[in-house]
Formats: C-alpha cells, sequence, structure tokens
C-alpha cells in the first residue's frame, strides 16, 4: 500500500520535474538547432566577435581575482565574527542580487562618473572610467561580487573553530592559522564562489550596458546584433558565446573536483 | 610549575567556582568529574582557548592569564583530536615546527622522533581520513608532543577508544609522563585516575571537593560523591548511638566495634564481607537485616547485588552463589556482616 502510494508520488514529481527540466532545456536546444554549423564557424572568425569573446572574458575574470582580495577576508570576518550590525551587512551584501541590474547599472555610472569623488581621482592621472573596462569590471563585480562573499562565507562557517584554536595552541600565527588551515579547508566553497561570480560577471549585461556601452562586452553585442539584424543575426554569437561560457564552466568544474579529489 | 588561582566562569549553563590546582613538574594530575561539569573548559582557560572569568593561570612563576594562545606552551589534546584533516600524518606532527628557523633535516629529525615515541612511524604518509581513533589520538600526542610544551592538557584521551586501544594509550601517557612532561588530564573514569596518576581533584557542580594524593583521595573520600565517583562502594555517614552501636546515614542502626572511636564520622562497608541468605542465619555477624534486591549487576568475574536494607547496600557476590541461593530481583533476602566489616575513614 505504502509502496504503491510512494511510486505514484515519485511519478508526479518526475512529471513535474521533467516539465521544468524542459522548460531549461527546450529555448537553449531550439537556439542551437537552429544555429547551423556554417554560421557558427563564420561567427567564430568575426574578429569584432573574438574581440568581444576575449574582452568578456579577460574583465569577469581579473574583475573576480581583484575583488576576491577584499571579499575572502571580508567573508572570513562575517563568519567568525559577531556583533551588533552582522545580520544588517549580510543584508547588504545582497542587495546586488535582488536590485534591478539596470538600477545597479546607473548607482555605478554615478560612482564613477567624471562628477564623482572616484572619477575625479581618476580624471586626474588621465582615466575615464566610463566607457573602460574598469567601468565594466566594477559593474560586473558589484553585481556578482554576492556570489563569492556568502559562498566563501559559508566556506568557513563550516571549518571547525576548534582546528584554528587547535592550530593557534600548537603556536601557528593567527595569520599562519588563516593561510595554512582556514583557506585551505574553505577552499572548496571559495573556488565555487569565484566560478559563480565569474560566470555571473561573463553574463552580465544589464549594469554594463549603461556604464559602457563600447567597449563592447557579448551580451551587449548580442543585443547590439539582434536590435540592429534581428534574431539570426543574435543567434550565432549566442550560441559561440554559450559554448565558451560552457567550456570554462565544465574546466573551472572539473578543477574544483580534482583539488577535492587531492584532498580526500 | 602550573598553578590555577580562583577561577571561576559561567558560561551558558554551568559554572566554575573558585578552583584552585597546583601542579609540580613531573605530576600526572586527573581532573575527576562527570561529564558537562566543565572539565574541559577548565582545560581551554589554560590553554587560552576561552577568556571569560577571573582568576590567574600561572605557569613557572609567570602570569599567563592574560597570554595570547600561541604563546602559552602549553600543549592541549582534545577529545575529538582535532587532526587538520587536509593534511597528511607527516605533515600535522610537522605543522608546529614548519615555521622554526632550524635546518630540514632537524624538523624531519623531530618528526621522526615524536612518531616513534607514540608509534606511529609507519602512518606518517596515511591520510587522516583512513585513521582509527587510537592511531588519530597519537597522531595528536606527537603534534602536540614535538611543541614541547611545559605541560600538557588532556581533555578524555581515552574516553572515545574501545578498552584494547585503552590500555596502548595508557601506558604511552604514563611513557610520556615518565620522560618528565608534566601532564593534567580530564576523565570522567576514575579507573584512569587510579592507573596514571599521582595526583587527583575531584570536581562536582563546579567546584573541586577534593583533591591531593590519588591513593589518599581513594582511600579517604570526603563525601559520598566522592566514593561514588572514585568506584568506593557502601560509603556512609555514621553517627555513634552507644558503645557499640551507630546510625548510619540517619536511617539504619548498626552494631560497631566498641574499639572504633567513632562519634561522627565516614564508614565504608566492604561488599567482599557481606553474607547474602535467604533466610536468616546463626553465625558470629553481629549484623543481621532483611532487606530486598533492587538490582542485579554482572561484572566480568562477579555480580553486584544492591539491596534495600533501608539503606542501598552493595554486595559482591560469585556466580557459583548467585545460581545456588537463586536470588532475583525484587525478592526478600538476609545481609549479614561483621562489626569489623565497617571500616572507618580518619
Amino acid at each position: 500500500m505504502y509502496k504503491n502510494k510512494l511510486r505514484s508520488l515519485d511519478i508526479a514529481f518526475i512529471f513535474l520535474g521533467g516539465l521544468i527540466l524542459l522548460f531549461i532545456i527546450s529555448p537553449l536546444l531550439g537556439m542551437f538547432l537552429s544555429t547551423t554549423p556554417i554560421q557558427l564557424f563564420e561567427t567564430s572568425k568575426d574578429p569584432e566577435v573574438l574581440k568581444s569573446i576575449w574582452l568578456t572574458l579577460r574583465v569577469s575574470f581579473l574583475g573576480t581575482v581583484f575583488f576576491a582580495i577584499g571579499a575572502i577576508p571580508l567573508s572570513y570576518f562575517l563568519a567568525r565574527s559577531n556583533f551588533k550590525l552582522k545580520k544588517l551587512i549580510n543584508g547588504i551584501i545582497d542587495i546586488p542580487i535582488v536590485i534591478p541590474h539596470s538600477a545597479a547599472g546607473i548607482a555605478i555610472l554615478g560612482f564613477i562618473s567624471r562628477d564623482s569623488v572616484l572619477g575625479k581621482i581618476a580624471s586626474s592621472v588621465g582615466l575615464n572610467f566610463v566607457g573602460h573596462p574598469v567601468g565594466i569590471a566594477l559593474a560586473m563585480a558589484f553585481v556578482s561580487i554576492p556570489f563569492l562573499i556568502n559562498a566563501a562565507r559559508d566556506g568557513f562557517e563550516n571549518v571547525p573553530v576548534k582546528l584554528e584554536k587547535t592550530a593557534l595552541n600548537l603556536g601557528a600565527s593567527p595569520v599562519r592559522v588563516f593561510f595554512s588551515i582556514s583557506l585551505p579547508l574553505a577552499w572548496k566553497n571559495i573556488l565555487s564562489g569565484l566560478v559563480m561570480m565569474f560566470a555571473r560577471g561573463l553574463s552580465e549585461f544589464g549594469a554594463v550596458v549603461i556604464v559602457a556601452y563600447h567597449p563592447m562586452i557579448t551580451p551587449v553585442m548580442i543585443y547590439e546584433r539582434f536590435g540592429s539584424f534581428g534574431l539570426k543575426y543574435a543567434r550565432p554569437i549566442s550560441v559561440l558565446f554559450i559554448l565558451v561560457c560552457l567550456i570554462f564552466f565544465i574546466l573551472l568544474r572539473a578543477l574544483t573536483k580534482e583539488k577535492e579529489h587531492r584532498n580526500a | 610549575m602550573l598553578e590555577l588561582k580562583n577561577i571561576s566562569v559561567k558560561l551558558g549553563e554551568f559554572q566554575l567556582r573558585n578552583i584552585n590546582l597546583q601542579l609540580e613538574k613531573g605530576d600526572y594530575y586527573v581532573l575527576l568529574g562527570k561529564s558537562g561539569v566543565g572539565k574541559t573548559v577548565l582545560l581551554e582557560i589554560v590553554a587560552g582557548l576561552i577568556k571569560h572569568g577571573t582568576g590567574q593561570v600561572i605557569l613557572n612563576n609567570e602570569d599567563i592569564t592574560k597570554y595570547k594562545i600561541q604563546n602559552r606552551k602549553v600543549g592541549i589534546v582534545f577529545q575529538d583530536y582535532s587532526i587538520f584533516p587536509h593534511l597528511n600524518v607527516w605533515q600535522n606532527i610537522l605543522f608546529p615546527v614548519k615555521k622554526r628557523k632550524i635546518s630540514k633535516k632537524c624538523k624531519e629529525e623531530l618528526v621522526k622522533k615524536y612518531a616513534e615515541l607514540t608509534n606511529i612511524s609507519h602512518l606518517l604518509n596515511r591520510n587522516p581520513q583512513n585513521l582509527s581513533g587510537g592511531e588519530l589520538q597519537r597522531v595528536a600526542l606527537a603534534r602536540t608532543l614535538i611543541t614541547e610544551p611545559i605541560c600538557l592538557l588532556l581533555d578524555e584521551p581515552l574516553a572515545s577508544l574501545d578498552v584494547q586501544l585503552k590500555g596502548g594509550l595508557r601506558n604511552l601517557l604514563r611513557r610520556i609522563n615518565q620522560k618528565g612532561v608534566t601532564i593534567l588530564h580530564v576523565t570522567h573514569d576514575y579507573e584512569e585516575a587510579i592507573a596514571l596518576s599521582n595526583k587527583v581533584a575531584v570536581i562536582h557542580e563546579g567546584e573541586i571537593i577534593q583533591k591531593g594524593l590519588t591513593k589518599e583521595v581513594f582511600k579517604r573520600p570526603v563525601n559520598e560523591f566522592v566514593a561514588n565517583f572514585t568506584g568506593i562502594k557502601n560509603f556512609f555517614i555514621a553517627e555513634s548511638l552507644s558503645e557499640n552501636t551507630a546510625k548510619i546515614n540517619g536511617k539504619v542502626q548498626i552494631k560497631v566495634s566498641n574499639k572504633d572511636d567513632l562519634q561522627k564520622g565516614k564508614i565504608i562497608i566492604r561488599g567482599e564481607e557481606i553474607i547474602l541468605s535467604n533466610n536468616k542465619i546463626e553465625s558470629s555477624a553481629t549484623n543481621n537485616f532483611k532487606g530486598t534486591i533492587i538490582q542485579i549487576i554482572p561484572y566480568l568475574t562477579n555480580y553486584e547485588v544492591i539491596v534495600d536494607i533501608g539503606i542501598d547496600l552493595t554486595v559482591v557476590i560469585s556466580e557459583e552463589s548467585l545460581t545456588k541461593f537463586e536470588f532475583k530481583e525484587g525478592s526478600g533476602v538476609w545481609a549479614a556482616f561483621k562489626s569489623s566489616a565497617i571500616k572507618l575513614i580518619p
């Protein structure tokens, strides 16, 4: 009786779950199937497209690495400290996820425009972040950094405090404890957060398009091709960019797995 | 050597009050108490892991109460071993000396020396995930000993091990102590205290209720809690009524030998010297009580029978007697003992 019930429940869940999977796969598959290999090949030779993909990868990667320098210590601090405003700070970190990304772009633009303090400092050394890869990196980082901070904080929270205290008792300095115990043990989560931040940066459109239409990152280029030439021209570049992103994603996942394996 | 002065701390539900302990160099000091009374907290205070509360920790005449954890020169080994899971055994033991300004060869020799002392030389390339509890405990010991601590703090080091491993580790702890390492060891197991320590302190409800040389504490428990906790059965408070009668625990009247100068004091009646029978028997025993068997507890070589005679009396009998007299829980029984079976605790 119980077995039969469980079976029908399983079937219902599989059916509902299958619909959701289909919803995710169908549009992507449709796009891939509507793109001929020749179109894909032609697009992959387009120097503008290649330049744009390279720019997107590079800016997102460098932005991720640069911001990780501050984000990882912040995550550790949040994981280990208890203070009154901790919940507020955790909430603030999640703000970029919940606000419209175009609004985030407007906020960043205000932050880096020539009238702002940062803009003035940049101007004094002959830089203008608006329409500059640095501006793009800032916009990407703004919307994607919560993924890194949250993952790293979870990772540090999972490291038993006792291991850190043991290391201190064995004579290690707090700096050494952080680099030799806390960081390696939380590394799996941190790496996953870095991958997520990088991937989220790559796919950002709303915030970046407001800060820098040019130089053109790939999501902006897809939008531009769609607006100017239509679906047919936007599709191959979309497929190509998705493929590149997937390759990176799989490579980074494999790296994470290898690290896990070595730690086991 | 190590001195704890008036340590008081309140953490959550329990608290420690006015803990005073003094360890001499070479002591093996066992702090005995039930689980959850704050024994571990006390070790963590000594190691600087907890910095709440009041009092002082003095090590070699130096007040280390406010010292950072890494500057205290006391090594702590936790009950759950606290082995770094991402490092293999070699790297775990090497950890404390890795950044020391000595040659690589010296470091390697140190690791080998302590691995040999703790009998884990064959495990050096293994990962902690593949080690047993006993092996992990030895790794933790080697890793702490390599720091050459002035005092070694052990938190229930044998609690998670099975009987076979316990014996081996006890020998190791004894050997470490014989090499001159002063040890403060907390446990709930009085047998560990007997087997290892030269001094013992019993902690109950946040206070030390008795401390001193192990032999003395076990011979002369100050109250029933200490007696029970140190494995002594039939510990009672007796009050003299007349020349040769006394009342124990204010409930049961017994005959005592008139040579005993008993006014009001503590007595122990050895369980092996109490005779059980189904009917009252004529004998030279002056104390005969009818009671009810509450519980029969089997041990390796004999049985403990708890008899209610107004107070709970623990009687030790052989399996042969148990079978022969068919003693059962809930059945009536006679308990008899001579007045000479009563030992007065000075």
